[in-house]
């Protein structure tokens, strides 16, 4: 609750362990907000749908509700929420550590590629060898990608919201020519690369939905961040980086190893989110891979107030959203961009919710 | 006769880096404007595609070129009020409140721009270049500079226009004043939040109108993202640029040829290197060019950072 939100910069000092109900109480408290900026957004979305000529309240009607039809839509969302959740909750690490990593659509890409070169080679493994270790690759070449970043940053002050962002371009870039050039499928008609050997597939829950062990492995890492952030010592330190790096750096911590941390965290966690696209949704390399879950993650870790456990619900509200734009766009003709907007209101009446509540804190 | 066609082709490119250096030209400089005084805007992505939309817009509906590019302006200034009443009033995070303008104005401009133009396939009337009598005429220059539209020449004046209220005025020494010491503003008696509004003002109208040049300079047709980068490249174009309006007429220029020079490359049936390598260079060298100029020596010591009076 006291790191609500990371862009109202006040003086609060990160906390030692404390009881589990008062976390409750405090989740309960904190929830107000988000859940405040999310109805401003849909308002401001019908709106917009109303002001252009569609039915406003078909964002109620077909955007939230249309998309819980049955249990394969309810899967297709959870599918949309894994690489969400990845990719918000490792944001929320950097973000705590005041590093404005805006680079994880490229690090979900250069994860991609990784997991394709590893899962469209060594034939042969077990399917509990090849699956993880395809995952790790993609994680591996996220914190690498991210890592690059990092690095300009510790050594050069190059600022990580330039770079990063540059880095998104060229690994889209990279992946286009790996698609169209030494990756391509010859046999296939559009740039595609050669389909994953079957064994490095990641695993489904289900036989016949496309939902696979991913969402697990999202929720337990996410849960795993939040621990490693509120009760491990580097996670202490991450934060006190993020809040004052000068006095980090009185007390003795390394400013630059806990930016990279950081960095390479999140980068794992969106490159991550790249292994699962390949190897668990589409098995081969695409152009265009990511419709912007990198982008979209942002949105995710700053409504969750970056705390890597909150990641877990605001990337199913995300995919919610995003599930139901496609249904709007299907029965209305609504541009599915529409949902863009509301993550952008969303992320803008967190803001000015939080400062809201300083002020009626204040008064009170 | 080599040369001559190597002279010929440096004419083109540079003629053509000018040309593709003009909306960073614009927005760079507006954001100089807004850096001074101790604002960071990284949503000018989003707020040069609203320039763009809302340009290509208003010239599409009166087929004037002019009224669109005012368009352009006012919306990117209409964007940059909600930056500012959230970055200066409000006091939020610049960061995260850019980040949103980002992911709005590529919503809005798309989602406006599917709904009533994507169907039509219609282009615009853009600017026509204005030969320049004589100079126009000159072998190998001529082709470089003298052969723009009016709105690319106007790059010069307004760098020039720039660096005079900057430097020159007392407006513009207050301005800077803000960006340093804003205490200091605050007890001189001047309102730094009203000197924050106006830098960022000046700053989202350029950038509005570096983006409507993008549709009516020219290409003649809105494109979902058709700024593609060029809001952050602008970021560390002034960077490079030591926050100077000239220096980022200059900087914008150097990462124009690469523009021009990956375009023209691509053309170029015989190139050995794969097109991506060439489509890759401006953004290598927005990298390149952070790490060669490490240090924020002449950065504004508060960008970045809301004013709390106490």
């Amino acid at each position: 609750m006291a790191q609500v939100n990371q862009g109202v910069r006040e003086t609060v000092y990160p906390q030692a362990a404390q009881p589990l109900y008062r976390t409750l109480s405090q989740i309960a408290i904190s929830a107000v907000t988000p859940i405040a900026a999310v109805l401003v957004a849909l308002a401001c979305g019908a709106a917009l749908l109303w002001l252009n000529g569609f039915n406003g309240s078909d964002i109620v009607t077909v955007m939230i509700f249309g998309s819980f039809q049955d249990m394969r839509s309810v899967g297709e969302i959870l599918l949309k929420a894994t690489p969400l959740i990845l990719i918000g909750a490792g944001l929320c690490v950097a973000f705590r550590c005041s590093i404005w990593n805006i680079g994880a659509e490229g690090q979900l890409y250069v994860g991609a590629i990784a997991a394709t070169l590893v899962g469209t080679n060594f034939d042969g493994l077990s399917v509990w060898v090849h699956a993880p270790l395809v995952m790790l690759a993609g994680a591996l070449a996220g914190a690498a990608w991210a890592g690059i970043a990092g690095y300009l940053k510790v050594r050069f002050q190059a600022s990580e919201i330039v770079t990063t962002i540059m880095l998104n371009y060229i690994a889209l870039i990279l992946t286009s020519y790996l698609v169209t050039g030494p990756m391509r499928d010859a046999s296939a008609a559009y740039p595609q690369s050669a389909r994953l050997i079957r064994e490095a597939w990641t695993p489904r829950i289900v036989s016949d939905m496309r939902l696979h062990i991913g969402i697990l492995v999202a929720i337990v890492l996410a849960v795993a961040l939040y621990i490693f952030l509120q009760r491990s010592s580097r996670g202490f330190a991450l934060r006190v980086v993020g809040l004052n790096p000068h006095a980090a750096r009185y007390a003795g911590m390394q400013v630059a190893r806990n930016v990279m941390i950081a960095m390479c965290i999140s980068g794992a966690m969106a490159g991550l989110a790249g292994a699962f696209e390949v190897a668990g949704v589409t098995h081969r390399l695409y152009q265009n891979i990511s419709p912007g879950y990198g982008f979209e993650g942002i949105a995710v870790a700053l409504l969750a107030g970056n705390n890597p456990l909150a990641a877990i619900v605001s990337g199913g509200l995300f995919a919610t959203l995003r599930s139901g734009s496609e249904v709007l766009q299907i029965t209305s003709q609504v541009p599915q961009v529409l949902v863009l907007v509301i993550q952008g209101i969303v992320i803008l009446s967190v803001v000015a919710f939080a400062k809201l509540r300083d002020i009626l804190r204040i008064v009170a | 006769m080599d040369d001559m066609m190597f002279l010929t082709f440096l004419a083109t490119l540079v003629g053509a880096a000018w040309r593709l250096a003009t909306p960073l030209i614009f927005a760079s400089i507006g954001e100089v404007f807004s850096e001074r005084a101790g604002v960071l805007n990284i949503g000018l992505e989003g707020t040069m595609l609203v320039g763009a939309f809302c340009g290509f817009a208003a010239a599409f509906a009166t087929g004037s070129v002019p009224l669109g590019l005012l368009a352009g302006i006012a919306g990117g200034m209409l964007f940059g009020l909600v930056f500012a009443v959230f970055t200066i009033t409000i006091k939020a995070d610049q960061i995260v409140v850019g980040a949103a303008l980002n992911l709005l104005g590529m919503g809005l401009t798309a989602f406006l721009f599917r709904t009533y133009y994507v169907s039509t396939g219609k282009g615009i009337e853009i600017a026509q270049p204005v030969l320049i009598p004589f100079l126009s005429d000159i072998p190998f220059l001529g082709e470089a500079f003298f052969r723009q539209n009016l709105i690319v020449y106007s790059t010069v004046l307004v760098a020039v226009l720039a660096s005079l209220v900057l430097f020159r005025t007392s407006f513009g020494l207050t301005l800077r004043a803000v960006g340093e010491h804003p205490k200091a503003v605050d007890v001189a008696g001047r309102n730094v939040a009203a000197y924050r509004y106006g830098a960022v003002m000046v700053g989202t109208g350029l950038a509005g109108l570096g983006g409507a040049f993008l549709t009516l300079g020219h290409s003649n047709q809105f494109v979902e993202g058709i700024t593609s980068g060029r809001g952050f490249i602008v970021l560390a174009v002034v960077v490079f640029a030591r926050w100077s309006p000239i220096g980022a007429f200059f900087v914008s220029l150097l990462f124009g040829l690469f523009y021009a020079l990956q375009l023209m490359l691509q053309a170029q049936a015989s190139i050995i290197v794969p097109y991506q390598v060439l489509q890759a260079l401006p953004y290598i060298m927005t990298i390149i060019t952070l790490v060669v100029l490490r240090g924020k020596g002449a950065a504004p010591s508060k960008l970045g950072q809301p004013y709390e009076m106490r």
